[in-house]
């Protein structure tokens, strides 16, 4: 498998209106189709040609507005691998993490990546490799390293009701 | 020694019961309350999931229908039927149904939360609480069930930035227009994570209506929590509310003042003399402008509601604006009250009375089109000024739909005259 992942690169200011319109938030429950409308108004052609593993690249402030989940999971059902952005609104990056979705500051990255091109993530070694150059980028917590470990938070959490029963 | 501690550290300290916390640490911080909304059937799906038959303190959860009630599709009213299942599966008492109101609105005039309190909700304007000095942050679904199952969350404290409010608001301008100055001036991620705490003498001479509108608005500019010092007012409307007989000294006793000479990430001053209504273009919040800037352009719905201005004052400003006035020819005017003591005391008032006469229509206390569920969602073109706090394109239902953000008295000025309107033009003021 390739690991070079294809960019999909937006402006400042995405906002879960446009991720996931707030028509759809309590109707909507098919993974499908909650993907066939990832970023609707934002940019209709997304939807129809994003690939397993692309990533989203963006300026400031990804996912400012509604606390709404479905701003993220339609983005992992849509097979977004990761975020890159300048920085992210708290509720969403806490919905991505959540949701075992790297969400990844790193403005270097986002100043030099290309709609269209394409990028490497390394989650081991906290880089981002674009064209000939690597970026590094600030590990994350340990409690959303911990969560992300387990693929999001609903395991996590499991793990510890579980451990709770048992001790 | 304790160094000085800002409100933010000072409750995140109590909630997650250590005597100090320092900023950029992750505490886990146990809620006094969990608000979820229509959101709660999805949540209780999430919670299913971990194979618990009850929630762990099912008191601390409050629950209102207001997102899309009453239901305007099958599918929104299954929706709803799960969530009156869930809340008597498992027995909670604090569920309010179709026609109470929004749940932010709710909770205070229920007073199911007090100062120095923390509430977490399903919701990203639960920031809304600050408005009486209690902690107040929004929270994804899968952390809710989160919350539901283990009773707490892992929280980071957050940076707290200062505003410090001088002056009185001048006559036609509210704290409406404050809090789009702050997110035209400062932009909308200026207050990413942070806790923005405001302060100084402007605030006691606000309205307790008024002072709502403030941390509610500042999850616009992406704050964790906002705050606002509560005082006496603040300490007799929750007693005069609360149905458990708070005392008005304990509730007192439970409110937490940052120290003096706490750190601050910046600073930021107000004088509310010098402010002007302002206007939210499409389709940022922080695309503000004067009054004056963008009078003139032609609007074709005004919706007076939401959580920000859809209170008893806000219906108060519009009826004297447009009493023995018509609603302009093209134009049409949408109340939607936050809630159902706000309607009942909009009737005793008249004020209902007055604005069916000058032509508006009324909906069911709840959310209304703020979020493009039902009750008056936008056509292609249709261009609405609304006294709600987000404009983002789509948001009330259409992408090529526009909508402007202002005050109550911005928003019937605009109704009488079919255009954006400066509302010092009226002398009813
Ligand atoms: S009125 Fe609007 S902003 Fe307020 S809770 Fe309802 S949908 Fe959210």
């Amino acid at each position: 498998m390739n690991p070079q992942k294809r960019i999909w690169k937006y402006g400042d200011n995405i906002n879960t209106d446009v991720i996931f319109p707030g028509k759809y938030t309590y109707t909507m429950h098919d993974p499908t189709e909650m993907a066939s409308h990832a970023l609707e108004d934002l940019d209709p052609t997304f939807a129809s040609n994003v690939q397993t593993g692309d990533i989203i690249v963006a300026g400031k402030n990804f996912g400012n507005g509604s606390s709404r989940e479905q701003a993220v999971t339609c983005l992992t059902a849509a097979g977004v691998g990761a975020v890159i952005a300048i920085s992210f609104a708290r509720i969403w990056y806490r919905n991505a993490i959540n949701n075992g979705l790297p969400a990844i500051i790193c403005p270097r990255a986002v100043a030099e990546a290309e709609h269209g091109g394409h990028i490497m993530v390394d989650m081991q070694h906290h880089t981002i490799a674009l064209d000939a150059h690597n970026f590094p980028f600030a590990p994350f917590s340990e409690t959303a390293r911990d969560i992300l470990e387990v693929g999001g938070v609903i395991e996590f959490v499991k793990q510890k009701v579980q451990n709770q029963i048992d001790s | 020694m304790i160094l000085a501690q800002t409100f933010a550290q000072k409750a995140l300290a109590r909630a997650s019961g250590v005597t100090e916390v320092s900023v950029g640490t992750t505490v886990d911080a146990r809620p006094d309350r969990i608000l979820s909304h229509d959101n709660t059937a999805a949540i209780a799906k999430i919670f299913s999931q971990f194979g618990l038959e009850h929630v762990y303190e099912s008191e601390k959860l409050a629950i209102t229908l207001d997102h899309a009630a009453p239901p305007p599709t099958p599918l929104h009213a299954r929706n709803h039927a799960e969530v009156r299942k869930f809340v008597s599966d498992q027995g909670i008492n604090n569920f309010f149904e179709v026609g109470r109101g929004i749940c932010h609105q709710v909770l205070s005039e229920e007073a199911l939360i007090l100062p120095g309190q923390l509430i977490l909700g399903a919701d990203s304007h639960t920031t809304h609480f600050g408005w009486m000095g209690a902690f107040g942050a929004g929270v994804g679904r899968s952390e809710a069930a989160t919350l539901w199952a283990t009773g707490e969350l892992w929280l980071r404290v957050p940076e707290s930035i200062q505003v410090t409010l001088s002056g009185a608001l001048p006559l036609g301008v509210s704290s409406k227009d404050l809090c789009l100055h702050l997110i035209g001036q400062l932009g909308a991620d200026y207050g990413l994570y942070s806790s923005v705490e405001f302060d100084g003498s402007g605030v006691s001479t606000l309205s307790i209506e008024s002072r709502m509108v403030i941390p509610n608005f500042m999850a616009e500019i992406g704050a964790k929590n906002a705050y606002l010092p509560p005082d006496d007012l603040v300490f007799e409307w929750l007693s005069v509310h609360s149905n458990r007989n708070d005392k008005q000294s304990s509730i007192r006793e439970n409110a937490i003042y940052p120290d003096q000479g706490a750190v601050y990430s910046q600073a930021v001053e107000v004088d509310l003399d010098t402010l002007e209504p302002q206007v939210a273009c499409p389709h940022s919040v922080d695309n503000v402008k004067s009054v004056q800037a963008v009078a003139g352009q032609k609007v074709n719905q005004v919706f007076l509601g939401t959580c920000t201005n859809g209170r008893l004052e806000d219906i108060a400003v519009a009826t004297r604006l447009l009493h023995g006035r018509k609603i302009a020819n093209g134009t049409r005017m949408l109340i939607v009250p936050a809630s159902s003591q706000v309607l009942q005391a909009a009737i005793e008032q008249g004020y209902i009375t007055t604005l069916l006469e000058a032509g508006a229509t009324l909906g069911t206390p709840g959310c209304g089109p703020c979020m493009g569920n039902h009750m008056g969602v936008l056509a292609p073109g249709d261009v609405c000024l609304s006294t709600g706090n987000r404009n983002f394109r789509g948001r009330m239902g259409q992408p090529e739909a526009e909508i402007f953000l202002a005050s109550p008295e911005v928003a019937a000025a605009t109704a009488v005259a079919g255009m954006i309107t400066d509302p010092r033009e009226f002398e009813a003021l």
